[in-house]
């Protein structure tokens, strides 16, 4: 496993000149975990898109550094997985498909056997030939699981990790969630207390002047 | 406003020397400008349509050039200064549109003849046009300021085609080059002077404008601002 | 290597449209149905009138040129609809997004416009084409400029409301130039001059080609991100 830093300066959000959020810094080093938390509209998913490389700040920076190397923007998506409820599969084709499609436009090396360890692990493995087009929602959201954790990212972006799942799905969430401490770097934006007991870390988004406090 | 009132008197002697100035056949007085055959007093509209037309060009390049200082830099106020240039471009390019289309009734008999200088005219209107019809379908700030200058960007390099190919073409379809006289107007001195006082009139006028508008539509963003 | 996985990327992205489209069908059944409905309307309104080559030469680009206004914008306009942007976000770096749906606009155009110009000889009697290399030329460099503009343009439109509607107006000044030419092409081609006359226009359409190209090589990435 190759050691990954994150380093967000300044981080200044405005939407049609409206500020979401301002000056956020913080540093996030291999093995830690932040919880970014907030009341509705206060910028988690925006923070998050952010650090994720796929939405560019106003003001401030983001450098992810690997093994020391900085990752450019270009590179970004290589190293990131994320998971939001805004976030959509392609759904004129099976959840096989998709995740097929993600490994070769990636072009990651992943064989078959471990791509279904990954779809038996989100439990999918019974419906993986059917179209994304017939699932639930909680069936899509374990989709976009094994989207993330495909190409096994040093980082991962979780924008409420228990949205539509049962019981058992958010068991196999923490899971993960765990597991990604050992991996690398956690970033969760939530407000539920269980998800945030889980991470080293709070941002809390509501204050003035939000900073990362250890809990 | 000592600048405005200058640039209103200034415009208003251009216009006035403009029509005022006999033309005729052997000019030998300071004031007299030469008859260009077939134009007659037809050929005054070469002291606005020209100008207009430069102006409008004028303005398009300082809106392209600051929408590629925005997307280097990612500031407002470059996107303030490019759509306001292109506004004041757009009504630049009406102006030259009507004046040159009216010119071309009386001296080519119809109203619209498709050579390239019309042809280019037309293409820059329909930008212009495309521009706002883009920026209104736009309702984020950042998004609107960037699209829009991806857009003007784009379409400022298709305008150089048509002047190289728009020759070829029209030469093509029309055996005889009749709508090719133009711009060979031999001016005399006094004419020359008119002519460049007016450039420089109009693209004074132009520039004053574009710093109102500028100004404007910042008083404008800090007010909206102020209200949230 | 790094070309190459650039160039494999890029062509995965070009079968999952591709493949995408051959299971929804979401742009070619409307673009045929275009086809077949304005060359009928077309039909209808010349039947026993004479109408010379040189006009057809002009109608058949304006067939060409509304439907590629009524199928191309597809390909980002339905990624943002469905709001699988953030997903190929995700995945890849723009320029192979962007090179991935050029090449399948160009395909889509391509299959479209080899029908319209098939239907068009069989059934406009009066549209003989002297100059077949002149034509072929000029249908496949017009295709290309074609797809090269709209799939920018296409980027740009998918982020704004009223897309349908907007898309034409944005589109027409851009594309203006290439029209000109393809359509002075085409009438060189049914007069059927030596090909050298047209060399001009080729060498023109080729520029436009390369110029959009560029422009839409830089500025992608301003667009791709929000």
């Amino acid at each position: 496993m190759s050691i990954v830093n994150l380093i967000a300066s300044d981080l200044t959000k405005f939407f049609n000149r409206r500020k979401i959020f301002s000056d956020i810094s913080f540093t996030l080093h291999y093995g830690s975990s932040v919880a970014i938390t907030g009341r509705n509209g206060s910028g988690k998913s925006t923070l998050l898109k952010i650090l994720a490389g796929v939405l560019s700040s106003t003001k401030g920076e983001v450098d992810i550094q690997i093994d020391g190397k900085d990752i450019d923007l270009e590179h970004r998506h290589q190293i990131v997985g994320f998971v939001s409820p805004y976030l959509q599969m392609y759904d004129e084709f099976t959840g096989w498909e998709n995740l097929d499609l993600f490994r070769r436009v990636r072009g990651v090396d992943v064989r078959d056997e471990l791509l279904l360890d990954l779809i038996r692990r989100v439990n999918l493995f019974d419906r993986r030939n059917d179209f994304v087009r017939t699932y639930s929602s909680g069936m899509k959201q374990r989709l976009k699981y094994a989207f993330a954790l495909l190409h096994r990212p040093p980082i991962l972006f979780l924008d409420e990790p228990s949205a539509n799942l049962d019981n058992e799905g958010i068991a196999t969430v923490y899971d993960m969630m765990e597991e990604q401490k050992q991996k690398g770097i956690l970033v969760v934006a939530t407000n539920v207390a269980a998800e945030q007991s889980h991470c080293e870390f709070v941002l809390d988004l509501n204050s003035g002047s939000p900073i990362m406090v250890g809990q | 406003m000592a600048l405005k009132i200058f640039l209103g008197l200034w415009l208003s002697a251009v216009i006035v020397v403009a029509f005022v100035f006999p033309i005729v056949s052997h000019p030998a007085r300071w004031y007299e400008f030469p008859v260009v055959p077939g134009l007659e007093d037809k050929a005054r509209i070469l002291f606005f349509h020209v100008p207009m037309s430069w102006t409008a060009v004028v303005a398009f390049i300082v809106s392209m050039a600051y929408a590629i200082k925005y997307l280097a830099k990612k500031k407002f106020d470059d996107d303030i200064i490019s759509a306001s240039s292109a506004g004041l471009g757009f009504m630049f390019c009406i102006l030259a549109t009507v004046t040159g289309s009216l010119w071309a009734k009386f001296n080519w008999g119809s109203f619209w003849n498709w050579d390239p200088r019309e042809t280019s005219i037309f293409a820059l209107l329909l930008i212009y046009g495309a521009y706002f019809a883009l920026r209104s379908a736009l309702d984020v700030e950042e998004k609107r300021a960037t699209l829009s200058a991806v857009y003007s960007i784009i379409a400022g390099v298709t305008v150089p085609f048509f002047i190289f190919i728009m020759p070829r073409i029209v030469s093509s379809l029309h055996p005889d080059p009749i709508v090719n006289t133009r711009g060979k107007i031999d001016m005399n001195s006094t004419m020359l002077v008119v002519f460049l006082c007016s450039l420089a009139g109009f693209t004074a006028l132009y520039l004053w404008m574009l710093r109102m508008r500028v100004r404007a539509e910042r008083l404008d963003l800090n007010l909206q601002s102020k209200g949230e | 290597m790094k070309l190459t996985t650039f160039g494999l990327t890029s062509f995965v992205l070009f079968t999952k449209e591709y493949r995408s489209e051959i299971r929804t069908r979401y742009a070619l059944n409307a673009l045929l149905m275009f086809v077949v409905t304005t060359l009928s309307m077309i039909l209808f309104s010349i039947a026993r009138e004479n109408v010379s080559p040189e006009v057809l030469a002009g109608v058949l680009w304006v067939i060409i040129f509304f439907s590629t206004m009524s199928g191309l914008a597809r390909t980002f306009v339905s990624e943002e609809e469905r709001g699988t942007v953030l997903t190929l976000q995700l995945i890849a770096r723009p320029l192979t997004i962007y090179i991935g749906k050029l090449f399948f606009n160009f395909l889509l155009l391509a299959s479209i416009n080899v029908v319209t110009v098939a239907l068009y000889l069989v059934l406009i009697t009066n549209f003989s084409v002297q100059s077949y290399s002149i034509f072929a030329l000029t249908l496949i460099l017009g295709t290309l400029g074609l797809a090269a503009a709209t799939t920018i343009l296409a980027a740009i439109i998918a982020k704004a409301h009223s897309k349908g509607t907007l898309f034409p107006v944005i589109c027409f000044p851009i594309l203006l130039p290439l029209l000109i030419t393809v359509i002075a092409a085409t009438q060189k081609a049914v007069e059927g001059v030596p090909f050298e006359e047209a060399s001009g226009l080729f060498r023109a359409l080729i520029a436009y080609i390369i110029v959009i190209g560029a422009v839409s090589y830089i500025l992608f990435d301003y667009i791709w991100k929000d």
